[in-house]
């Protein structure tokens, strides 16, 4: 991992911190793997213990004490409440509506916050084959908020998706390396993905300029809390358990 | 009942069938997926929510012409090259693809155990996705609300991995068990690979169990489900993982390693000794 600056924490750890702090002790959490799962596993250590961290290999109230490698890391069934099947966890824990944020990456997102994970060129012929949506097209709809964490670049935020794999509808904000995006209804009326915040050391410039289409930056831009002393030990045990 | 696993395939699985081998990150049927390599299985339609490193060689070995799927990577690595060979460059052979989300595989998965000819739910809306698979719309006839359709799955073979059976050929998996019982149910045939046979099947908590009379085939393959785990026997082999993208990014590497530990060796015993091997070679 690079530093950042002469900031004494990541571009990453930065973007976990900031989304960490979006979850509350109420929230049923749906997680990935990667940053999401260090986001939400953060937020169980430090303000919000009672967050209920579910997988989608099954494991409801997962409460791992190294972060997991795989959605299907056998620490995250032996600290749970429940193990479901994949079927059940589809239709009656996220269709039924018992899961209220979901975190969700992509290879590309535009200004509605729609999301590519399928192809990059066309679908028949794909200069690329992405995975592909697995479970993000009913996360993306079967959640009230959902929460993407996304490095910004104009390979990533474009103009115009490849391919549609998850609407945007429910999404309510962006974490990026460079700032926070959140969808803001401008003079016309239009809702789109507006910069409301830049982590420290970076600029509505260079947010503007890792973005693909013309970014539309807030008239009240904040400048991001950088990560506390606490929030920075939390995640670094979180880490270096991960590693070991 | 309990048969030798080379057996079971050579019965049970035919060139052209639509073949799911099953596994949620847990209990992968990789010892199976070898099997079906060293026999040489052809024009398989191979079916799975999530195809990882076993659905990524039997590709890159030439034994599918279809994938049916939902997500195709290689889990926390990136990629699957080989997968992406056949997509992208059609090598050894194009890949013909049927995509799904995992809530439609599920639903297909459990409608062909319920013996429905298709699964319900609330997804595929809008998006790009519906336009490029088999997906229809059905009006509820109570509500008129509109859902979405997918066919259900009949695998002419189900293949699972799980911990133990007894010697009659009852069956017992714990941990996350994904899709396997569904997978299962909803097969013409099915063989399962077990870790161990046991005097008695001991009752766990949230223990699956299938009984003797819905498989097929039981066949021991111990460690039979590397590189994933098989909780209570072994851990997940992440390194495993990691060194696949550089294995499978080269289609001579590839054929060379699959050569190695694939076709020059019998079993699954076989093929854990060339990984040892090759270790110490390495050291």
């Amino acid at each position: 991992m690079s530093m950042n600056g002469d900031r004494p924490y990541t571009a990453d750890e930065m973007m976990a911190v900031e989304a960490s702090r979006r979850l509350t002790d109420d929230n049923v959490c749906f997680v990935g793997i990667g940053l999401p799962s260090l986001a939400a596993n953060l937020a169980r250590r430090t303000h919000a213990p009672g967050c209920t961290l579910v997988y989608e290999s099954g494991t409801i109230g997962s409460k791992p004490a190294r972060l997991p490698l795989s959605i299907g890391d056998g620490e995250l069934a032996e600290t749970a409440d429940a193990v479901v099947s994949v079927p059940e966890m589809f239709a009656y824990w996220l269709q039924g509506r018992r899961i209220d944020v979901g975190f969700l990456g992509a290879a590309q997102i535009d200004r509605h916050g729609n999301l590519n994970s399928t192809v990059i060129g066309p679908y028949d012929a794909p200069s690329v084959r992405l995975p592909g949506g697995g479970g993000a097209p009913e996360i993306a709809l079967g959640v009230d908020d959902v929460f993407v964490m996304l490095r910004q670049s104009k390979r990533t935020f474009v103009d115009e998706l490849d391919f549609t794999t998850s609407l945007g509808d429910n999404v309510r904000v962006v974490v990026t390396d460079l700032g926070i995006l959140e969808p803001r209804p401008s003079e016309d009326g239009t809702v789109e993905l507006t910069l409301t915040s830049v982590h420290p050391g970076a600029s509505a410039d260079e947010a503007r300029a890792a973005t693909g289409w013309d970014l539309r930056v807030a008239d009240d831009l904040a400048e991001t809390e950088p990560p506390t002393e606490n929030e920075l030990t939390a995640l670094r045990a979180l880490e270096t358990k991960g590693r070991s | 009942m309990i048969v030798p696993l080379s057996d079971a395939v050579a019965e049970h699985v035919h060139d052209g069938d639509v073949v799911a081998l099953e596994g949620f990150t847990h209990l992968i049927p990789s010892a199976a997926g070898h099997e079906l390599i060293r026999q040489e299985r052809r024009d398989l339609t191979l079916v799975r929510m999530t195809p990882d490193v076993v659905y990524d060689q039997l590709i890159g070995m030439g034994c599918a012409r279809k994938l049916v799927f939902s997500w195709g990577g290689n889990p926390g690595v990136g990629s699957l090259h080989r997968l992406r060979d056949a997509v992208e460059k059609g090598w050894p052979q194009p890949l013909e693809l049927e995509e799904h989300s995992h809530a439609g595989m599920a639903a297909a998965y459990a409608a062909g155990a319920a013996n429905l000819p298709f699964g319900v739910l609330r997804g595929y809306r809008g998006g790009d996705l519906p336009a490029r698979t088999r997906v229809a719309t059905v009006v509820c006839p109570f509500t008129g609300e509109e859902l979405a359709a997918v066919p259900a799955h009949r695998p002419d073979v189900g293949v699972i991995h799980a911990q133990q059976a007894d010697r009659r050929g009852n069956v017992q998996l714990w941990g996350i068990a994904g899709v396997q019982k569904e997978t299962v149910l909803a097969s013409k045939r099915s063989i399962v690979t077990v870790e161990e046979i046991v005097d008695e099947l001991e009752p766990r908590p949230d223990a699956v169990v299938l009984p003797a009379w819905v498989i097929s085939a039981v066949c021991v393959a111990p460690r039979g489900a590397h590189p994933s785990y098989a909780a209570g026997y072994y851990d997940r082999d992440n390194e495993f993982y990691v060194a696949w993208d550089t294995v499978s990014r080269d289609r001579e590497t590839f054929l060379a390693w699959m050569q190695r530990h694939v076709l020059d060796t019998a079993d699954v015993d076989g093929y854990h000794a060339s990984l040892v091997a090759e270790e110490t070679t390495a050291a």
